[in-house]
């Protein structure tokens, strides 16, 4: 980020707390340890704390950026193209049945 | 009853999220086959199995469906829009997000109308915007196995208004959408294999009450008598609870249409933190005024107006016009049936009565009909002529349906021509009398009841094939005597 002078990590308390992480790691079905919760909300404030610093400029009667860029959209004609067969991509799953792909359950 | 005074104190608030299958031959955002019902995992790709740093690329055709689908609700079409992430973990979406739009969608701000108890409803349609579907996840116990066919086949999801205001009408809401998108050739209208599902958000309020109540989506709904019951189960769930003082929660439940009730899904409230945000892999989706105008152009006649256009230019009353404009292929045939036979009444009679019942009994659709439109004219034009009868059409029509024969040659073959010699009539009249002696002196004795046993008679003689006409006007001048 440009200012250097501003060192997001002495900057204020953090602003993600555990609880957050906790959720935010769950919604990712990310497993972490307490200590790891505890280390990614102070990494994680310190990101939100560089961030904040872009929020500080004025973008009144700007239009939101989607892209960068001024390119659009090419779409590509309905053809159907067919590359590999279904067991290209199973091979490389860690369980399967047939030909379908095994995971752990995901209804109780 | 009506809606209004079945609930008694309670309005319902109801509005639908239809799930449209755009059928185009290639996926949304990759060039695999949408024939899902191909073998397992047989149309897959590493874009739509989520392999790093594949890309997606965006089909054009169901672009054009989208906005063909969104001009016919009335929608405005946003000459801007961007697909965004909508971030989920479940493993029938191996990306762990579904490409989809939300806060610039494609279409936005329409409006549907329909016919319904007579009167005409208008129900807003929020938006309707493009996104992927997800594989399929079948749950056996120990594990759930995953086909990845249907990932990435394109949607079109129209979102309603919380317009609708009972079961039946909310029902009859979903069968026109349904009816539209038929006519607009984009979606089989598939309703088993889920190329149209409903997801029907319910709630229910005091009378008179302005403010919307939480509401419970309603999934997993495969036929529109089921979301009139399962709106129906909902709302008198609601009123009941809200009756005991409990409190509705907002969650999705499932509806179970063999014990008619709806139950709570596995609670995801934790799951509805989408965290959308615009896809990086996608530019905007830009589109011109010209492009949306030219497919403006090319909307076929829908269903409302075909049905006044049917009343206006064929004489056909309401009832009728709808029964024949409910799905494009009947409406289609119909017409060809018209244009054969010159004669729409009697082309909107064989249709609704004969062909539907026939269509109904073998569980065909009109396109699978064994007789060709055309052939069902010129055998109305057969009648209309006088070559055959409107009973001997039956025994035709009936061998049409079997044979697959024309009428002309059926009428050939089977000696079916109507008898309009008068001799021949006359002669087999004759005969009836003299067979007859009882029946005729009470006749002539006063019991007039009697002539439909005479005519019932000469038409048994001729086979069914005397002109009825005929047989009617020179039996009464016989029986005079």
């Amino acid at each position: 980020m440009a200012n250097s002078k501003t060192d997001p990590s002495s900057s204020a308390s953090p602003r993600l707390d555990k609880s957050t992480v906790a959720k935010v790691a769950e919604l990712s079905r990310l497993k972490l340890s307490d200590a790891e919760l505890e280390s990614i909300a102070q990494q994680l404030s310190m990101v939100l704390a560089n961030f904040e610093q872009l929020a500080q400029v004025n973008t009144q009667g700007v239009e939101p950026m989607v892209t960068p860029t001024d390119l659009t959209l090419r779409l590509r004609e309905d053809r159907v193209e067919r590359r590999e067969p279904a067991e290209a991509f199973l091979e490389n799953a860690p369980d399967r049945s047939g030909n379908l792909f095994k995971v752990p359950p995901v209804v109780g | 009853m009506s809606s209004e005074t079945r609930f008694g104190a309670y309005e319902p608030v109801i509005g639908i999220e239809i799930h449209v299958q755009l059928q185009t031959r290639s996926k949304m955002f990759c060039t695999d086959s949408t024939a899902f019902a191909s073998g397992d995992n047989e149309c897959v790709c590493e874009v739509c199995t989520g392999m790093p740093g594949a890309l997606p690329t965006v089909n054009r055709t169901a672009i054009e469906y989208a906005v063909k689908t969104g001009l016919a609700l009335g929608c405005s079409i946003r000459e801007k829009s961007v697909f965004s992430r909508k971030q989920y973990f479940y493993p029938d979406l191996p990306k762990g997000y579904q490409i989809s739009q939300f806060d610039l969608p494609l279409c936005e701000n329409g409006r549907v109308e329909f016919v319904y108890n007579g009167s005409k409803k208008s129900i807003e349609i929020i938006r309707a915007h493009v996104e992927e579907d997800a594989g399929k996840s079948t749950h056996q116990g120990d594990c759930s196995l995953i086909n990845l066919n249907r990932a990435s086949v394109p949607l079109l999801e129209i979102v309603s208004g919380p317009d609708l205001r009972g079961p039946e009408e909310a029902a009859e809401y979903a069968r026109t959408v349904h009816k539209m998108v038929q006519y607009l050739e984009v979606c089989d209208g598939n309703l088993e294999e889920g190329s149209f599902r409903c997801d029907c958000n319910v709630s229910v309020r005091k009378r008179g009450e302005t403010k919307l109540n939480t509401r419970v989506e309603i999934k997993n709904i495969n036929s529109f008598r089921f979301v009139e019951k399962a709106i129906e189960y909902e709302i008198l769930r609601q009123i009941d609870a809200m009756e005991s003082g409990e409190k509705i929660r907002q969650e999705t439940r499932l509806y179970d249409p063999d014990k008619n009730r709806t139950f709570a899904m596995r609670s995801k409230e934790e799951a509805h933190d989408y965290r959308y945000f615009p896809d990086p892999d996608l530019l905007p989706l830009v589109l011109t005024k010209a492009e949306i105008e030219s497919m403006r152009a090319k909307l076929p006649e829908m269903p409302l107006a075909r049905a006044a256009r049917f009343q206006s230019e064929y004489k056909l009353p309401e009832y009728d016009s709808q029964v024949l404009t409910a799905e494009k292929d009947l409406a289609d045939y119909f017409e060809k049936v018209v244009s054969a036979s010159g004669n729409a009444k009697a082309a909107s009679n064989w249709v609704m009565t004969e062909l539907l019942r026939e269509l109904n009994d073998s569980k065909k659709t009109v396109s699978q009909s064994p007789i060709p439109a055309e052939r069902l004219g010129q055998m109305i034009a057969l009648i209309d002529k006088g070559t055959i009868s409107g009973k001997i059409a039956k025994t035709v029509f009936a061998e049409m349906w079997t044979s697959g024969k024309a009428p002309e040659v059926i009428v050939q073959e089977k000696g079916l021509v109507q008898i309009t010699d008068t001799s021949a009539i006359e002669k087999s009249i004759d005969e009836v009398l003299a067979a007859n002696p009882k029946e005729l002196a009470d006749y002539r004795g006063g019991k007039e009841k009697l002539f439909g046993f005479f005519v019932g008679q000469v038409m048994k003689a001729t086979k069914g094939q005397a002109s009825p006409d005929m047989v009617n006007q020179m039996l009464k001048a016989k029986l005079k005597g």
